[in-house]
């Protein structure tokens, strides 16, 4: 394959992706055969381009908090204050794994309301995982000469963590975010079962009313979203890995 | 004498002392869909009985504050729980006015606190314990049975999910069933079809990138939508197909729920095929071929024994992830625990969500736990044999 075409065709699928978004009448001959007594052929009850916003603020506000949240809380169970924490840590990790996002959405309900807030919840519950996971791999497994020389050198521990054990543990927890944001915007569609403003809505909708063209834009929309992020984010991470001379996964 | 506070048990004293005094033990409703009135743990047990909860949460939460020894944290945190399980039910009789049915009474926010609480320090001591996976699998049966024998005392029976368990007995367990074997006969054919692939990827190297990638943007698309989509085909085939039909395959119910799980399940089982199979050392395989054997049985005397693990955790991360994803099989009729949620959601009736999250969650753990254990145990005998 040459090296050119990836990026071509990743271009590609943007420009489509913007296109079908902002212009979805132009697609309307290919998706018509789809649709059955003459039913709409374009999601008419809101904006694609609106709707692919929300679901975008949704996933990045999640992900934002899970990332925050999830590495502060890696920082801590690394440090010899928090060491204590580290096998519960671990275990809690494991467990909060097994929750189901439907069932995690649905309990959030009565809590908050419907709406885009038990999404914000299970989308933030669910991306803390891989997020902390991957942190806590990239802060334990530094290389023992590097952390020594720092010490050597007489940085303090907040200068080892922000000038030395971030840095380097950069490429994994980013591996971290990747993972965690594709997750999150495929389960952000789950959210429109709760009322929340994502795609969802648009393939919950095809599914009520039998509408395949509905079900398919609204599912390719958030497919080209997941594989142009994930891409971007994989793009980001080797960067950071070849900066810091360590190995991406 | 030298006290000393331990770092996690100040966290669990702090929220058990809120969750106790300040938070609602227990709601009550006229009926099933009203606003709830929130009740203390006082006002929702007989005053002795509220007062012995009392007491045995602070003691417990006061044990868990202090550097104490492992047994004695064991033994308040499971007193702790089985007090907790056992007057939930209490508090269901005593709060449902004699001779009403309609009254609904359920768990509030207190309770589900302090059982988080104590659920932490059991999973704090149960690490720190180090257990053997069998032990493990033996405290996951100990407490299903306990949870069992809950049941079926009836002591639970006032409760609200239990309410909204017994208009459903019969569909309950029809929808368990077919959850159970959505998920599982998924993973079935994921296995059966997955393997070969993960073996032939290994093998023929321009075959790898390719597969993996499909698989790979397969994942990125949503579930719902996936589900929605194999709708089509699939009532194309049943309409098409001689003898499909027969065979239970429609455009709704339960075969795209199927076959997107199946689809779901195919790259981690692939992927960690061919990360298993790549794992396996040089060595190993030059010795094989050195003995003579056949690129047959070096696969299965040698390679497939040695990435064994590596599969099974592919296994079980598609078993966790089924058990989850099927509860979105109701959204096209296919069944499942996942009715009950969205029955309660559309309804805005909690304890039915409940009644269909409850089982799911509780089968993801269950299968998380056993498996892990399964995978701990196969890499360790593998260590012991290779050393």
């Amino acid at each position: 394959m040459k090296a050119w075409l990836p990026s071509l065709l990743r271009l590609a699928l943007v420009v489509l992706l913007v296109a079908f978004v902002t212009n979805p009448g132009w697609f309307e001959p290919l998706l018509k055969p789809l649709t059955e007594n003459n039913a709409p052929v374009i999601y008419n009850q809101g904006s694609l381009l609106t709707l692919t916003l929300l679901h975008l603020r949704t996933v990045l506000i999640a992900t934002v908090a899970a990332t925050i949240v999830a590495v502060a809380l890696a920082i801590l169970v690394t440090r010899p204050a928090g060491a204590e924490f580290l096998p519960l840590s671990r275990s809690l990790v494991n467990i909060g794994q097994t929750f189901p996002p439907v069932a995690v959405l649905a309990l959030a309900v009565p809590a908050v309301g419907f709406g885009e807030k038990p999404t914000l919840i299970a989308l933030f519950l669910y991306g803390l995982l891989p997020i902390f996971e991957n942190a806590l791999t990239g802060l334990t497994t530094l290389p023992a000469n590097v952390v020594e020389a720092a010490r050597g050198a007489g940085m303090t521990g907040w200068q080892r963590l922000t000038k030395v054990e971030l840095p380097l543990s950069a490429p994994i927890i980013l591996g971290g975010i990747r993972l965690s944001v594709v997750i999150s915007l495929a389960t952000a569609t789950i959210g429109s079962t709760v009322a929340a403003k994502t795609l969802g809505e648009v393939i919950i909708a095809g599914l009520l009313s039998n509408n395949l063209a509905f079900i398919l834009q609204g599912g390719l929309i958030v497919a080209a979203l997941a594989v142009l992020i994930y891409d971007g984010l994989s793009a980001i991470e080797r960067y950071t890995a070849r900066r810091m001379g360590r190995e991406a996964e | 004498m030298n006290i000393r506070f331990d770092k996690l048990g100040v966290v669990i004293a702090a929220i058990s002392a809120y969750a106790a005094f300040a938070a609602p033990f227990a709601t009550f409703r006229a009926n099933r869909i009203v606003p709830g009135q929130a009740r203390s743990i006082l006002e929702a047990l007989p005053a002795t009985t509220g007062a012995l909860l009392l007491a045995i949460i602070v003691v417990a939460a006061l044990i868990a504050l202090f550097k104490t020894p492992l047994v004695l944290r064991l033994a308040a945190s499971v007193a702790a729980l089985a007090a907790l399980a056992l007057l939930i039910g209490v508090a269901g009789t005593f709060l449902t006015p004699a001779g009403n049915t309609f009254a609904r009474i359920s768990p509030a926010s207190g309770f589900w606190i302090l059982i988080f609480a104590f659920t932490l320090l059991l999973a704090d001591v149960l690490t720190r314990l180090n257990l053997s996976p069998l032990a493990r699998v033996g405290v996951l049966v100990a407490s299903a049975l306990a949870i069992g024998l809950l049941l079926i005392s009836g002591s639970w029976d006032n409760l609200s999910i239990l309410k909204e368990y017994f208009n459903r007995a019969d569909s309950f367990w029809a929808e368990g069933s077919k959850h159970v074997t959505l998920a599982l006969g998924s993973l079935a054919a994921a296995v059966i079809v997955g393997l070969p692939l993960g073996i032939l990827c290994h093998r023929v190297e321009n075959l790898r990138a390719g597969v993996l990638n499909v698989l790979n943007i397969i994942q990125t698309i949503p579930s719902i939508a996936l589900f929605g989509l194999l709708i089509a085909p699939l009532g194309w085939v049943a309409t098409h197909v001689p003898g499909a039909a027969a065979l239970g395959i429609r455009g709704i119910g339960t075969a795209p729920a199927f076959v997107a799980l199946f689809l779901y399940s195919l790259l981690p089982v692939v992927a960690n095929t061919v990360v298993g199979l790549a794992g396996v050392p040089r060595a190993a395989n030059d010795a094989a071929r050195g003995m003579g054997m056949t690129d047959r049985q070096r696969l299965f005397g040698v390679e497939f024994p040695l990435a064994f693990p590596v599969i099974l955790t592919g296994i079980r991360i598609v078993l966790v992830q089924n058990i989850g994803l099927a509860t979105i099989a109701a959204l096209i009729g296919g069944g499942g625990f996942g009715v009950f949620v969205f029955q309660g959601v559309g309804q805005t009736a909690m304890d039915l969500v409940l009644l269909g999250a409850v089982p799911t969650v509780a089968l993801a753990f269950a299968a998380a736990i056993i498996l892990d254990a399964v995978i701990e145990m196969t890499a360790t005998r593998r260590r012991v044999e290779t050393a």
